[in-house]
C-alpha cells in the first residue's frame, strides 16, 4: 500500500503538467493492485503450505494444525525422504536421464536448426514443412510406441532419451534465433577463407550461440526432470524409473504397509509428512535455479513467439 | 530423400551439367560446398522421419487385424471394423462429450485470464511489485504434473486436506471433490489456471511492450481514461499473438493433458474424466487392444486437424492473422 501512494504520488508530481490522473483512474489502478494482490497470494499460499508441512512434526501435519508456517519444526520427513532407497534411486536416473537427454536433445536441435536458418541451404522450406506437419498431425500412442518396439528400446534407458528427443518448437526457437543473430557475412567471409563448415560451427557459431543454447538446455532439461509418461509406458524394471515414476507410486497410487495398530497410525502419519518432503525435493533443484535462469526462459518464449 | 537425389546427380556431374534444371543444379552445388550441414542434418532428420513418420505410416493398423507375429503390414486387412466398433461403443458418446467439455472449459477460462493478468500488470508502475506478482506466477509452470496432482490431491483430501479443514472451521461438511464428477472439470481447469497464468501472460505482456507509444499519447490526449485505454490501444495491439494462441489451443482441443487427467482419474469420478486419450492408453497398451486404439487415436487426431485448419481458415477471413 505504501508503494501504491508513493506511486501515485510521484506520478501526480510528474505529470501534473499535462494531464493529472482523475478520480475514476485513480480507483481503477487501486482496483488491479487490490486484485493483483489476491492472485499473489492465491499462487503463493499453497507453496508455502507445502514448505510448511513438509518441515512440521508429522502429528501437526494430520492434525490440520499447519495453516501458514512451520508447526513444531522438524525434519522427520526429509529425513524418512532421504532413507528411502526407492527416492534415491530415483533421484539419481533422474539426474542422469536429465544429463543426457539435455545433451543429445541440444545437439540434435542445433544440428537441424542451425542449416534450417541458412539461406543458401537448399530444400530448407521443405524441411521445414516436413518437421511441422509432424506438429499438425501425430502417429499416436500406439504406432510410436510399436516403433519404439520394434527398435528394441522398450525397457531400456534410451526409451527415454530418444523418442522424445526433439521438440518441433525448440527448432524453430533455435532456427529464428540463427536467422536473427547470426549475421550472413560471418559464414560468407568464413566460406572465401576456406573454413569448413563443422569448423565454422565449433569455432564460430557455437560460441555465439550461449544465449540460444542455455534457453534449449533450461527447456529440455525442466521437460526431462518432469517427465513421466514415457517411462510410464516405456519402462518395465523399477531400477530404471525416473523419480516421477517413483512419485507417482508413493503420491498418488499410496504404498501402504501392514504394520499393528499404533505402529499403522504413526506410519499413516509419517506417510502423510513424506508427501510434503516429497513434493519440495521433488521440485527443489527446477525451483532452485528459477530465478537464476527466469530471464532466459522468457526469452526462449520471446524468440518462439516471433513468426517465421 | 533430398539426400539420394544429390548423390546420384553427383556421379554424373559434367556430363548433364546443362540439362538440368537449375533447382537440381543449385542442389549439387550447395550440396558440394556444404555437404558437411547436410551430413549434420541426416540424425535430426531420420530422427523425424523413424519416431514421426514411420508411426503416421502405422496408423494403417487401425484398418487391420493386427497380428504380432505377422507385423503391421502383414496382417490382414479389417477394413473399418474398428471404426464400427467405436462408432457402436455405447462409451464413444460419453468419450467425446468428456473430452470436448474439459477442452471448451479450460478453453473459455484458460485463454482470456492470461490476457487479463497482462493487462493488469502492464498497467502497474512499480516495478517491484510487478516483477513479484510475474516471477511468482511464472514459478507454478515449473511444478511437474505428478507433483501437481498429488498437491491437489493433498489439498483436497476429503480427510486431511486443508481445504477441507478451513471448510469445517467455517461449518460446512467435507466434500470429497475428487470423488465427484461434477467437480472434475472444475478441479483439472482451474488448477491449470494456477499452474500455467504466469507463463501464458509473458507473450502478451510482450505483445504490450511492442506497442507504440504514440498511440498512449494519442489516447491521453483524446482524453481517454485508463480503462478505455486498454480497450482502444491495448487490446488491439494483444489481437495478433491472442488469435495465434487462439488457434493453437483450439488444435489442442482434442488432445487435452492426458498426463494430467490419467493421474486424476479415480473410480468415482471415471463417467467425467475418461477421455479419449486415456481410453486410448487404456486399451492399446493396458489390454493390448492395438488396432482399435489406433482406430480411435486416429479418429481423435483427424478431428483435431480439421479443427485447427478451420479455426486457422476462420481467423485468416477474420483478422488476417494465421498460422501460415
Amino acid at each position: 500500500m505504501s508503494n501504491l501512494q508513493s506511486q501515485t504520488g510521484r506520478s501526480g508530481a510528474n505529470r501534473n503538467s499535462v494531464i493529472r490522473e482523475s478520480l475514476g483512474d485513480r480507483l481503477f489502478i487501486t482496483a488491479i493492485y487490490i486484485i493483483l494482490s489476491l492472485v499473489l497470494v492465491a499462487v503463493l499460499y499453497p507453496l508455502i503450505y507445502i514448505v510448511s508441512s513438509s518441515l512440521s512434526s508429522p502429528s501437526a501435519v494430520s492434525s490440520g494444525k499447519v495453516w501458514l508456517w512451520p508447526v513444531d519444526l522438524s525434519f522427520e520427513g526429509y529425513k524418512a525422504v532421504l532413507r528411502n532407497e526407492q527416492v534415491l534411486m530415483g533421484y539419481a536416473n533422474s539426474l542422469f536421464y536429465t544429463a543426457c537427454g539435455t545433451f543429445i536433445s541440444v545437439a540434435l536441435t542445433i544440428m537441424i536448426a542451425y542449416p534450417l536458418s541458412k539461406k543458401t541451404f537448399v530444400g530448407r522450406s521443405t524441411l521445414m514443412i516436413f518437421i511441422t506437419f509432424t506438429m499438425l498431425f501425430a502417429g499416436g500412442l500406439i504406432p510410436t510406441y510399436l516403433v519404439v518396439k520394434s527398435l528394441g528400446l522398450i525397457d531400456t534407458r534410451w526409451a527415454l532419451l530418444i523418442p522424445n528427443a526433439i521438440w518441433v518448437w525448440q527448432v524453430i526457437i533455435a532456427r529464428t534465433f540463427f536467422q536473427n543473430s547470426i549475421p550472413d557475412e560471418l559464414s560468407e567471409a568464413a566460406d572465401i577463407d576456406g573454413c569448413s563448415d563443422i569448423r565454422f560451427i565449433f569455432s564460430v557459431i557455437l560460441p555465439l550461440a550461449k544465449p540460444i543454447v542455455a534457453v534449449l538446455s533450461l527447456m529440455y532439461a525442466v521437460g526431462q526432470w518432469n517427465a513421466y509418461f514415457d517411462a510410464l509406458i516405456y519402462l518395465k524394471s523399477q531400477s530404471l524409473y525416473p523419480l516421477q515414476l517413483i512419485l507417482r507410486s508413493i503420491l498418488i497410487l499410496g504404498s501402504s504397509g501392514n504394520m499393528d495398530a499404533s505402529e499403522m497410525i504413526k506410519q499413516q502419519q509419517m506417510a502423510e509428512l513424506m508427501k510434503y518432503s516429497l513434493i519440495v525435493m521433488a521440485s527443489l533443484p527446477v525451483l532452485i535455479i528459477y530465478p537464476f535462469v527466469q530471464r532466459y526462459f522468457v526469452q526462449g518464449m520471446l524468440i518462439g513467439s516471433v513468426k517465421g | 530423400m533430398i539426400l539420394r537425389t544429390v548423390t546420384t546427380s553427383e556421379h554424373k556431374s559434367g556430363v548433364k551439367e546443362r540439362r538440368r534444371s537449375t533447382l537440381q543444379h543449385a542442389l549439387a552445388r550447395s550440396f558440394r560446398r556444404h555437404w558437411q550441414l547436410y551430413l549434420l542434418i541426416l540424425p535430426p532428420v531420420v530422427y523425424f522421419i523413424i519416431f514421426k513418420y514411420v508411426p503416421m505410416v502405422n496408423t494403417v493398423l487401425a484398418f487391420k487385424d493386427y497380428n504380432v507375429i505377422k507385423g503391421i503390414w502383414g496382417s490382414p486387412w479389417a477394413g473399418t471394423k474398428y471404426f464400427d466398433l467405436l462408432f457402436q461403443n455405447p462409451a464413444f458418446m460419453m468419450l467425446i462429450k468428456n473430452t470436448l467439455l474439459i477442452s471448451f472449459y479450460s478453453l473459455i477460462v484458460g485463454f482470456p485470464i492470461p490476457i487479463l493478468l497482462a493487462l493488469a500488470l502492464n498497467e502497474i508502475k512499480n516495478m517491484k511489485f510487478k516483477k513479484t506478482v510475474q516471477m511468482v506466477t511464472y514459478a507454478p509452470y515449473f511444478i511437474s504434473t505428478v507433483v501437481m496432482v498429488s498437491i491437489i490431491m493433498l489439498f483436497l483430501s476429503p480427510r486431511l486436506g486443508i481445504v477441507n479443514t478451513i471448510a469445517s472451521a467455517l461449518g460446512f461438511e467435507a466434500v470429497n471433490f475428487l470423488g465427484n464428477p461434477d467437480m472434475f472439470r472444475s478441479i483439472y481447469v482451474f488448477s491449470d489456471v494456477w499452474q500455467s497464468m504466469g507463463y501464458s501472460a509473458v507473450i502478451y505482456l510482450a505483445a504490450l511492450a511492442g506497442i507504440d507509444p504514440s498511440l498512449y499519447e494519442a489516447a491521453k490526449v483524446d482524453g481517454a481514461n485508463r480503462l478505455q485505454k486498454i480497450i482502444n490501444v491495448d487490446l488491439p495491439g494483444l489481437l495478433p499473438a491472442a488469435v495465434i494462441i487462439l488457434i493453437l489451443s483450439v488444435g489442442n482441443i482434442m488432445a487435452v493433458g492426458f498426463e494430467k487427467i490419467y493421474l486424476l482419474q479415480n473410480p468415482l469420478n471415471l463417467s467425467a474424466s475418461e477421455i479419449i486419450s486415456t481410453y486410448v492408453y487404456k486399451m492399446g497398451l493396458l489390454n493390448a487392444n492395438y488396432s482399435f486404439a489406433t482406430a480411435v487415436g486416429l479418429f481423435n487426431s483427424v478431428i483435431n486437424l480439421i479443427l485447427l485448419l478451420t479455426v486457422n481458415a476462420a481467423a485468416k477471413r477474420l483478422s488476417n492473422t494465421s498460422l501460415w
